[in-house]
């Protein structure tokens, strides 16, 4: 169990401050962040390359936080792999080993490489292999050390998406193993897609963490909503009405919810898929319906997304088919619907 | 066609520029000969001058190498207070007069200083002594050294350094494993560079040792002794050996850049 209680540190530009969360034994921990947040300085102070201003780490009760680096067993995997060019895989996978008796180092070498599939590549230079082999042996150089917990840094930046699918499952792969991992990104996808615990970071602080459930369901903020993809997310204050809640935005848009209490302020949140369009008032089970006027299209991988003014600048996301069907161009006016049920209001 | 003239006129200056360097040298080549070569060649005297000189330079290259070559490293690596005025200090013996480094050098380590009162108390003086040769070349070379290196090791991406770091490598091995080898093109070629600036001086040993004669001075000496004639076959001699020299070092150098 790694825990950080209150950590800062200042360094060459970058700063973060207050960080305090728990990594427990068996975590796949995503810290997850816009560029600059400080994930990477992050990373290299629980790693030890440097030292932190305030605050302690712990690793299975142990006070690591002055302990050197190259006693901490925490394993480090940078983003660019950082594979010694002068060396061959083989040589590379054995540099954490120094000191072990040949026959060990061999085996070890042996078990690692097939394990991450880079058994025909031990005799190759670095400047050889591509960037997906490098990312396997940067791993296996890693892992053959036997770490507690293994740091990722950004280790899907700059692949293409087939190469990320099989990076992920080789990832997931470490991780039933039982490999407790701390992995940074930027991609709420990679998040998802792997992490069983999130921390959201910005200039330095952590925003928001838990389950990728609690999370991507209930953002602490706009930032951490916007952050995950969530685009239709805005301040709001229920007012009562006939004992009928609605959430008024600061852009005077009044969204009918099921459920809240009077002048109780938070966030409303609604997916951009809840969001139906229509060309006239539906007459249908949806309690919110009004219109809004279309300022853009933009294509996304699964249909489009509309954004449209209504007080609040709303994302809608439709199918081809539906845009086709009812011609929807910008400057367009549209009518949009939204069951109270699917709208979810967020306390503050 | 305008941009063909440039390239014409471009190098046709570069190669008067060429044959400046170029035509001084062949026409020494060519001025003493081959029996008058030989003789100079079996010639003690000129034998022991050359001696002496790859061996001061060698020697000196090599024993300021070991902390020239780590200083670099620091230097590549850190920020400290007064980091420009110490990069300074380092490259003033490219700007001095070599003279004036010579009576530099010589104020340091003459008898009634600290440094030349240690030599006598082991027994030698600096002044007119290969040690004092060596102190001398290495005053004047040493920044070609520390300049080549600390380049060398600013193209060593830190993140290597820090991630033999991770792998639970001490600082030391880090510099030895990963640092030292991933910057010894520079470090070498600076090394043929400090033995080369070495190996040249003249000005500077002059004033700490006329005697023993490293081969530069042996040069003027017949000069100034005997006239050109005389200093012309010494000159060829010394020029072939060097080039000699440099050649097996360019190798060296180009095999390790093969590598």
């Amino acid at each position: 169990m790694l825990k950080l209680t209150r950590i800062n540190k200042d360094f060459k530009g970058f700063r973060i401050s207050d960080i305090s969360f728990t990594v427990e034994k068996g975590d796949y921990f995503i810290l997850l962040g816009p560029s600059g947040a400080g994930k990477s300085l992050l990373l290299e102070t629980i790693a030890g390359l440097v030292y932190s201003d305030s605050g302690t780490i712990e690793l299975n009760g142990r006070d690591i936080t002055r302990v050197p680096i190259q006693q901490r067993k925490i394993g480090l995997v940078f983003q660019d792999h950082a594979i010694f060019p002068h060396m061959k895989v083989k040589k590379n996978m054995a540099y954490a080993l120094h000191g072990q008796n040949r026959a060990t180092v061999n085996q070890k070498i042996r078990s690692m490489s097939s394990k991450l599939g880079i058994p025909e590549m031990l005799d190759r230079y670095p400047s050889t292999l591509s960037g997906g082999e490098l990312q396997r042996v940067a791993l296996a150089r890693t892992l053959i050390q036997e770490p507690e917990i293994l740091l990722l840094d950004e280790p899907l930046a700059f692949m293409d998406s087939r190469l990320k699918s099989g990076t992920r499952a080789l990832l997931r792969q470490i991780h039933r193993g039982g490999q407790t991992i701390i992995h940074v990104t930027h991609d709420y996808e990679e998040a998802l897609s792997l992490g069983n615990r999130i921390a959201v970071m910005d200039h330095g602080n952590i925003l928001q963490s838990g389950t990728p459930d609690e999370v991507f369901h209930s953002p602490r903020n706009g930032f951490v909503a916007h952050f995950i993809g969530i685009r239709n997310f805005f301040p709001a204050t229920i007012r009562l009405r006939n004992g009928i809640p609605w959430a008024e935005t600061a852009g005077n848009l009044k969204i009918r919810i099921h459920e809240g209490q009077d002048n109780e302020k938070g966030f409303v949140m609604i997916r951009g898929e809840d969001i139906v369009l229509s060309a006239s008032a539906l007459d249908s089970s949806a309690c919110n319906g009004f219109t809004g006027k279309v300022q853009e299209i933009t294509a996304t991988p699964i249909g489009y997304d509309i954004c449209i003014e209504s007080g609040e600048t709303l994302h809608a996301l439709i199918t081809r088919e539906s845009v086709k069907k009812m011609n929807i161009h910008e400057g367009m006016e549209i009518w949009l619907n939204i069951k109270a049920t699917a709208v979810k209001f967020i306390d503050e | 066609m305008k941009k063909l003239g440039l390239q014409w006129t471009f190098s046709i200056l570069g190669g008067m520029m060429l044959l400046f360097v170029i035509a001084p040298v062949l026409g020494l080549m060519f001025s003493s000969s081959p029996a008058s070569l030989f003789e100079t060649a079996k010639d003690p005297e000129v034998k022991n001058s050359i001696m002496l000189t790859l061996g001061t330079s060698m020697a000196g290259t090599l024993l300021f190498a070991l902390a020239a070559v780590p200083f670099s490293w620091i230097l590549a690596r850190y920020t400290f207070p007064f980091k420009k005025l110490i990069m300074a200090i380092i490259d003033l013996p490219v700007v001095i007069p070599h003279s004036a480094a010579g009576i530099a050098v010589l104020g340091f380590i003459s008898r009634d200083t600290l440094v030349g009162r240690a030599g006598s108390a082991v027994g030698f003086n600096f002044v007119g002594h290969p040690a004092g040769i060596m102190l001398a070349m290495a005053f004047v070379s040493l920044p070609y050294l520390i300049n080549a290196a600390r380049d060398g090791f600013i193209s060593v991406p830190e993140r290597l350094e820090k991630a033999a770091l991770t792998l639970g490598a001490s600082p030391v091995r880090v510099f030895f494993t990963v640092s030292l080898p991933l910057a010894w093109k520079n470090i070498l070629s600076g090394l043929i560079l400090m033995f080369a600036r070495g190996m040249s001086e003249f000005g500077a040993v002059i004033i700490i040792a006329y005697h023993p004669m490293i081969t530069p001075v042996l040069i003027y000496e017949r000069f100034t002794s005997f006239g050109l004639k005389y200093a012309q076959p010494v000159s060829v001699i010394f020029i072939l050996v060097v080039l000699v020299f440099f050649m097996i070092l360019r190798l060296l150098l180009s095999k390790t850049n093969k590598s």
